[in-house]
């Protein structure tokens, strides 16, 4: 039963074959007519229970994203959010490692950050306390991501599970310390609303344009460091397979380690963008399932980083786009997001395997 | 009498390769037949046939004289045909009875107790024994395979195939399997076992039939045959190949390998205190029945498996005498010792190559680290991928096709390529001409003799003998992981080494 | 009755409630991995059950002129089940039939499913904050009658509705199932070897799409439990199912994929997850909230690391866990 016959009476209506000879123009196709069937079916999901037009409503959601400068200044804010958390993990999935720890990566960031604006905010002079920032915020991601990645590389531990239950050990910790620091207020609100101590200073009239700036340079740099450097040489190698690393003599546990190190570092990285030049406050939500939904844009961008800009975009225009509708339709609501972009993504992850496999039919046997 | 089963004129191709052609055989009740031949002479793909793996491309199976389409396992149990397979398809996390009931439809509730009394019943008819609460991560190999016979019993099987039962198994495990399967026979099972070990056909078979590169050979009775004739109709005559074998040029003492015993992860000693010397200059082969330790040996003197203390692997470099220990050393910190060490290894796709990478990341494999930058270097690489493509006329879309999509000899050509490029001083190969068609085999056979007049120390492991004796100045032969002797390629000849191979002499070889 | 006496009896109650919502998240996610399926979606599972569940149950005591209180638990079952079964359904056809990374496609079952369950759930909200299905919650939350009077061990024992008991013989059910029927032995050596148990004649396929459905049908359960009776019959959008959907994907780790360690493991997750509460008035000391919540995950990785370095092999995942099976590809 190992192998379907291939010849004989009883060979099978319908057989599946790998196939390797898809070309990129092949899976473009293939991925674009998955969009187009996505779109249809949440056009008939829409008409169906609200009776509105779609594509009026399809209307309504480019505005979303488009309508006007404001919301596309914000629609590129958050892409760059997304994406720089995507970038960060890119190594780790080309290392076939299931970073799926990427939230908690970047609450501890911020959370980092945070605890340097607090309580250094006004003792140290301004240069300091940014790279007291970044240093202490690079440095906890890091450790979030190394401490899976050693009891992997050691024990074999399973990483994908491990990795969600640090996000949760991250949320409580955030939780832990807003609570402290906001005392009586209800919130934690903005910290060093006086001194702005801290704060990403406005280039451009804008706070975050560090934040962009930085993550244009990351998604080349990453690019760059997988494609073109040793180090993602040995990455791509480990990911494919241990036994060729070993015989390349490639120290596999390093290399793992190191990796993470790199992924979780990216990641608080993010928190400190999110918390420093983005929100300067923190909360359990400030990573907003950014650490989730960045595993489904490296996944599908297939570990390139510029694709990720793409399927980045894809996400935040589906975001935004729905809450467009959201206000402009008293029937529709915000979660009209969650299953317009849930349903698009099915179709694309479903349209891998047509990308992958190749249908063959049986062609008259002779018990047909 | 009638048969048992019977097969008429089967013939299965895989693409161009004939696998089987044309073959047929018959097995009585109470009768143990012997299917003898060498590595890929067709044996285990003619046995898949009747248990269901495969489906034939032309032929007929008889059982008790009905013609019978056998399509899936479960056609093949329903027939009461039950194959023990070489890898052993078993749970690991189950007990002896829990993986006997897998896959049985009969009633919803697991009646264990039941399962453990028919087990019980069979071990007693047939002389096993099988703790049937034990887990299977628990077993020794041996113990494995007697679950997977009390399985196929247990299943009702009335004909019984062993696909080299005894590859595993130590002289006296193979005694009580013997004894069990003589038992069986004489419960009126038909017992078909498929073996290349000569003493075992005569010891436990009452027929033997031969097959050689997918040709059927012929049937004789055990009784009127002699490990001489057996052997000549599983080789056959020597064939004569036109492979060059130049006198070897002041040959040099290059790797000496003392005392070297290597363990599987299971505890198994898969390399048994080997010791010989590879010189500069010669080719050197080795020559065993499959899994006899050749992986694990040449795994170790790479760096890539752990030797036992008590053993060494030095190496002399070219015109020193300074000798350098090898053992406890990875694989870089080899290079880094300045021991260019070449190998080919057998899983090309798995091991010496990324399949999912071009010609040209491949070539970078081995040396990316070479300099300071963090950059990686394409250019040369480039170049290499360029040139081997010409010289051995690599045939693939482009030098950054990733390698698996290239057909079985052009990924060799592009593996033995990048390991020659690196100008070692040893060059060590495994199967490296296996599934390549007789063109590619030439250039492969052309470049060892080219790295040989280069004074390397080349380690050819191989599994024709013909090759064997026409390349090889040394053939070191492999027995159960022992060394069985050593002989000059020159003047063994092909039985002498088929019976070093399949007997273990007590005290070295003929040689 | 002493503060102290009243606050443990409080404190073993909510334990219980919220230990019979992760009890069968985990025992349906358990019932998926056993067939080799790491379903990320539980969250996003236990939401759609929970929608179901609730809203079927609010539209039939609603508009149902004489309700009746076995049929508004027979159709808030039944709908509860079939909603996260189709969730389920859409998770087996991506990563069985199509071959989908299943860790992707679980994330984006999660998003997907609480999306459709607070997508609807505005529509019940109809503009309101929250929305109350007292019958049901009524109905749901009965306990058991004359027992429930004892004194302290009427409260501890049986004051709370079926769906509490019903789970604990659920597992009891399930270990049955797993170790004692040939279909749950077939299941088992499909998640651990599907070659193995394919050349032995499973239909690998089969069971992975039944495991995974009726699994993330069990898990639904756990949703609809939530709303029903331990929210007390209310839906609101601020809903804290995603994080007990999560502790559930830890309780099935923490039970080391053995459905009888799911009764005491979820409790012990109760009695850690509202210790804060109780710490004051029966110990005397004060630990942050925030940090006794922390405690099952922590716990979680600890078991984690531990089974790893132990390798016992009772102990581990299911061999083929979280791999999409290909025959033709050994």
């Amino acid at each position: 039963m190992k192998k379907t016959q291939t010849t004989g009476v009883k060979e099978p209506f319908l057989r599946i074959a790998r196939r390797e000879d898809v070309t990129t123009k092949g899976s473009i196709l293939i991925r674009a007519a998955a969009i187009i069937a996505a779109l249809v079916v949440d056009a008939l999901f829409i008409f169906l229970v609200t009776g509105l037009n779609p594509v009026s409503v399809y209307v309504v959601m480019f505005t979303g994203t488009f309508g006007n400068f404001m919301r596309f200044k914000w629609a590129v804010e958050e892409l760059a959010k997304l994406l720089l958390v995507g970038i960060a993990l890119a190594p780790a999935f080309k290392m076939r490692f299931w970073n799926i720890g990427a939230e908690g990566q970047v609450l501890m960031g911020g959370l980092a950050t945070a605890f340097c604006m607090i309580y250094f905010g006004n003792t140290l002079p301004t240069w300091l306390l940014f790279v007291t920032m970044f240093v202490t915020s690079i440095a906890i991601g890091a450790l979030w991501g190394i401490i899976p990645a050693f009891f992997k590389a050691r024990w074999n531990t399973n990483e994908t599970l491990f990795t969600l239950m640090m996000n949760y050990v991250a949320i409580q910790l955030v939780a832990f310390a807003t609570n402290t620091w906001r005392g009586q207020a209800s919130s934690l609100g903005r910290i060093n609303p006086g001194t702005e101590a801290g704060w990403f200073p406005s280039i451009m009239g804008q706070r975050c344009t560090i934040n962009i700036i930085v993550i244009a340079i990351l998604t080349v740099a990453m690019f760059i460091y997988l494609k073109y450097t040793k180090h993602g040489f040995e990455i791509a190698v480990v990911g494919e397979s241990e036994n060729t690393a070993r015989y390349a003599g490639i120290n596999v546990r390093k290399v793992i380690l190191r990796t993470m190190a790199i992924s979780g570092a990216i990641c608080g990285l993010g928190g400190l963008f999110i918390v420093a030049g983005n929100s300067q406050t923190i909360a359990t939500t400030s990573a907003g399932g950014r650490g989730f939904d960045a595993i489904i844009v490296a996944w599908l961008a297939k570990f390139n980083t510029f694709y990720m800009v793409l399927i980045s975009f894809l996400i935040v225009f589906l975001e935004k786009g729905a809450s467009q509708i959201a206000t402009s339709y008293s029937i529709m609501n915000d979660y009209s997001a969650d299953v317009i972009s849930g349903i698009i993504l099915f179709f694309i992850l479903g349209s891998e395997f047509f990308i992958n496999y190749r249908l063959i039919f049986r062609n008259g046997g002779k018990n047909a | 009498m009638e048969y048992a089963i019977e097969l008429r004129g089967i013939t299965k191709t895989f693409g161009e390769v004939i696998a089987n052609n044309n073959i047929s055989l018959a097995v009585r009740r109470g009768e143990i037949l012997s299917l003898l031949g060498e590595n890929g002479s067709g044996k285990t793909t003619l046995m898949n046939m009747l248990s269901g793996i495969y489906y034939p491309d032309a032929g007929q199976i008889f059982v008790d004289g009905k013609e019978v389409t056998i399509r899936t396992p479960k056609d093949a149990y329903a027939l009461g045909i039950g194959m023990i397979h070489q890898h052993f398809k078993l749970v690991d996390v189950f007990t002896a009875a829990e993986n006997m009931t897998l896959g049985m439809e009969d009633g919803s509730s697991l009646k264990l107790k039941d399962v453990k009394q028919k087990i019980r019943e069979i071990c007693d008819k047939f002389g096993f024994h099988v703790d049937p609460d034990k887990k299977v991560y628990d077993m020794s190999v041996s113990e494995k395979q007697t679950l997977e016979i009390v399985k196929v019993l247990y299943r009702g099987a009335e004909i019984l195939i062993l696909d080299e039962p005894t590859a595993v198994l130590t002289p006296q495990e193979t005694e009580q399997l013997f004894a069990v399967i003589r038992n069986m026979k004489a419960h009126g099972k038909a017992v078909i076992i498929i073996t290349h070990k000569l003493h075992e056909v005569l010891s436990i078979s009452d027929r033997v039939s031969i097959l050689r590169k997918g040709e059927y050979i012929g049937t004789v009775d055990t009784a009127d045959a002699t490990e001489l004739s057996l052997t000549e109709m599983m080789v056959g005559q020597k064939v004569e190949l036109n492979i060059d074998r130049p006198t070897p040029k002041n040959p040099s003492p290059r790797i000496v390998v003392e005392h070297v015993t290597c363990l599987s992860p299971e505890g198994v000693k898969m390399v048994d205190d080997v010791s010989f010397t590879a010189y500069g200059g010669e080719i050197l082969g080795i020559a065993g029945i499959s899994g006899c330790g050749q992986k694990e040996l040449l795994e170790a003197i790479a760096g890539l498996q752990t030797v036992e203390a008590g053993g060494s692997i030095t190496y002399y470099a070219p015109g020193e005498t300074e000798k350098r220990e090898l053992i406890g050393c990875s694989p870089r910190e080899i290079s880094q010792l300045g021991v260019s060490l070449s190998f080919v290894p057998e899983d090309r796709l798995g091991m010496g190559l990324v399949g999912s990478m071009g010609m040209t990341d491949n070539m970078m494999l081995k040396n990316y680290m070479n300099g300071k930058s963090p950059f990686t270097e394409r250019k040369a690489p480039r170049i290499l991928a360029e040139k081997i493509r010409e010289e051995l006329e690599v045939v693939t879309p482009g030098i950054s096709t990733p390698v698996r999509r290239l057909s079985g000899g052009n990924v060799q050509k592009v593996l033995v390529g990048r390991e020659i490029a690196s100008s070692p001083t040893v060059l060590m190969t495994a199967y490296a001409v296996r599934g390549l068609d007789i063109n590619t085999s030439y250039t492969i056979y052309h470049l060892l003799n080219e790295q040989k007049a280069k004074g390397v120390a080349v380690i050819y492991v191989g599994e024709d003998l013909d090759v064997l004796l026409a390349l090889c100045d040394r053939i070191l032969v492999l027995c159960g992981g022992k060394l069985n002797g050593i002989v000059d390629g020159r003047e063994a000849t092909k039985e002498g080494v088929g019976l070093m191979m399949t007997n273990l002499a007590s005290e070295g070889g003929e040689a | 009755m002493s503060i102290v006496l009243q606050s443990l009896i409080a404190w073993i109650t909510r334990t219980v409630m919220f230990g019979t919502v992760i009890m069968y998240g985990s025992l349906g996610e358990t019932m998926t991995e056993k067939s080799g399926n790491l379903n990320l979606g539980v969250p996003g599972i236990m939401y759609l059950g929970a929608f179901g569940g609730f809203a079927s149950a609010y539209y039939y005591s609603t508009l149902a002129e004489n309700p009746s209180k076995i049929l508004c638990i027979l159709i808030a079952l039944l709908c509860a089940f079939l909603a996260s079964a189709f969730g389920g359904l859409i998770f087996s056809f991506l990563t069985i039939t199509l071959r989908a990374n299943q860790n992707v496609t679980g994330l984006a079952l999660t998003t997907f499913g609480m999306g459709i369950a607070n997508f609807f759930g505005v529509f019940v909200l109809d503009g309101s904050v929250s929305v109350k299905a007292e019958f049901a919650n009524q109905a749901f939350k009965t306990p058991i009658p004359g027992l429930c009077r004892i004194p302290i061990i009427g409260d501890v024992l049986f004051s709370y509705g079926f769906l509490v008991y019903l789970a604990v013989i659920l597992a009891v059910v399930l270990h049955f199932f797993l170790t004692k029927t040939k279909s749950g032995l077939n299941l088992r050596a499909v998640g651990e070897n599907p070659a193995t148990a394919d050349a032995a004649g499973v239909n690998v396929s089969k069971y992975k799409y039944l495991a995974t459905c009726i699994g993330a049908g069990i898990s639904g359960i756990g949703g609809l439990y939530y709303v029903l009776d331990y929210n007390n019959g209310i839906w609101a959008t601020t809903g804290n199912i995603e994080n007990l959907g999560w502790l559930a994907v830890a309780l099935v780790i923490f039970t080391t994929w053995k459905p009888l360690n799911a009764i005491w493991g979820s409790y012990i997750f109760g009695l850690l997850y509202w210790l804060y509460q109780y710490l004051p008035d029966i110990f005397g000391i004060y630990v942050p909230s925030d940090l006794m919540r922390m405690t099952p995950y922590v716990v979680t990785i600890i078991v984690l690391v531990v089974t790893s370095l132990r390798k016992q092999r009772e102990s581990q995942p299911p061999a083929a866990l979280g791999l999409s099976y290909f025959r033709e590809e050994r």
